[in-house]
């Protein structure tokens, strides 16, 4: 697991990682524009949306929300409470990015949870050419599947009769197993479950991910690892 | 400007906000030391809490369906070691069977 000669992993592993998931991300991005018509967004909004906000369960709520005659206020307060994870998701990938200012707002915006999932190296390390890459492949495909669905309709039905929503939870829990070496990674891992759990049936959907990153504030109970005394001047 | 446009600038210059605060704030320093150590516990914890909601979330409620199963089939693939290929895809297999068996 922690081989000391580990190759670096490079744009094309991150392209390779994602690809399985990428299918399931047409699939979904199909039925964004199904239901974002039905909702009558029209054509070129949900198609501007992807390529603007490219968050899935956002740009979901918000359609709903248009599509049951709920008001605009409510329909940027649900999406922007599902997208308020990436508040601390970048900030978990932020000291990786060594880029000009244009390419580190490159690499925040094709940070989603899988792009960040699939670059993440363990111990808070982040893999900025697999987060592009896997990033990259992933706005792709749900840009053209925004674009089929609202060109051709329902062609694929509803992706859960494909089993693709079970599709995502898999591929967390596959790339949040490497990461619990540790007791304490082990403990901010049961808490921010179970704090998400506990909140869902009583908050607005988004509100439980982003109250489970408080879990990481259990990381305070350890303190800094001790250097060396002696006042060297490091 | 219509609702739909509305909504569409509204939440995705939000989106594109929110995004860009860590990366452009902080981005290419290593964090104060102090810092670190919660930071490295932000991955797990939101992590697993994507595993969880993903799972077992309904519409402000938790849901037992063929989504369990699968991500249960999933845990064992990855126990036996298999590439996250092969773990995504038993995931939608054994949930697409489910459904397609129970209607």
């Amino acid at each position: 697991m922690s081989e000391p000669a580990r190759e670096e992993r490079s744009h094309r592993d991150g392209v390779r990682a994602v690809a399985p998931l990428a299918i399931a991300v047409v699939g979904f991005g199909i039925s964004y524009g199904v239901l974002a018509r039905a909702a009558g967004m029209g054509v070129l909004a949900p198609i501007v949306m992807s390529m603007t906000t490219f968050a899935g369960s956002a740009q979901f709520a918000a359609a709903s929300i248009l599509d049951v005659g709920g008001t605009v206020a409510a329909a940027i307060t649900a999406a922007v409470l599902l997208n308020a994870r990436y508040g601390p998701i970048g900030v978990t990938v932020a000291p990786w990015l060594t880029g000009s200012a244009w390419s580190r707002f490159l690499h925040a915006q094709l940070t989603v949870d899988e792009s960040w999932a699939i670059a993440a190296e363990g111990d808070g390390r982040y893999n900025p050419r697999v987060l592009l890459g896997a990033g990259v492949t992933l706005y792709a495909a749900w840009v053209v599947g925004t674009v089929l669905g609202v060109a051709f309709g329902d062609v694929i039905g509803d992706p859960s009769t494909w089993g693709l929503d079970a599709a995502f939870p898999a591929l967390f829990l596959a790339l949040l197993v490497p990461q619990l070496r540790g007791r304490r990674a082990k403990e901010a891992a049961v808490l921010g479950a179970g704090i998400a759990l506990v909140l869902t049936p009583f908050t607005p959907a988004g509100v439980p991910i982003i109250a489970a990153a408080g879990a990481c504030l259990l990381g305070l109970l350890d303190r800094p690892t001790p250097r060396a005394d002696g006042g060297s001047a490091t | 400007m219509s609702d739909t446009w509305t909504v569409v600038v509204g939440v995705g210059v939000a989106t594109i906000g929110i995004k860009a605060l860590g990366p452009m704030l902080l981005g290419g320093r290593p964090l104060p030391e102090r810092v670190t150590g919660v930071v490295a516990l932000l991955s797990p914890a939101l992590l697993a809490a994507l595993v969880a909601v993903n799972t077992l979330g309904g519409d402000q409620e938790l849901v037992l369906d063929a989504r369990v199963p699968g991500v249960l089939a999933a845990a064992v693939a990855i126990r036996l070691k298999a590439p996250v290929l092969i773990v995504v895809v038993v995931a939608a297999v054994v949930t697409a069977g489910i459904r397609a068996v129970t209607g």
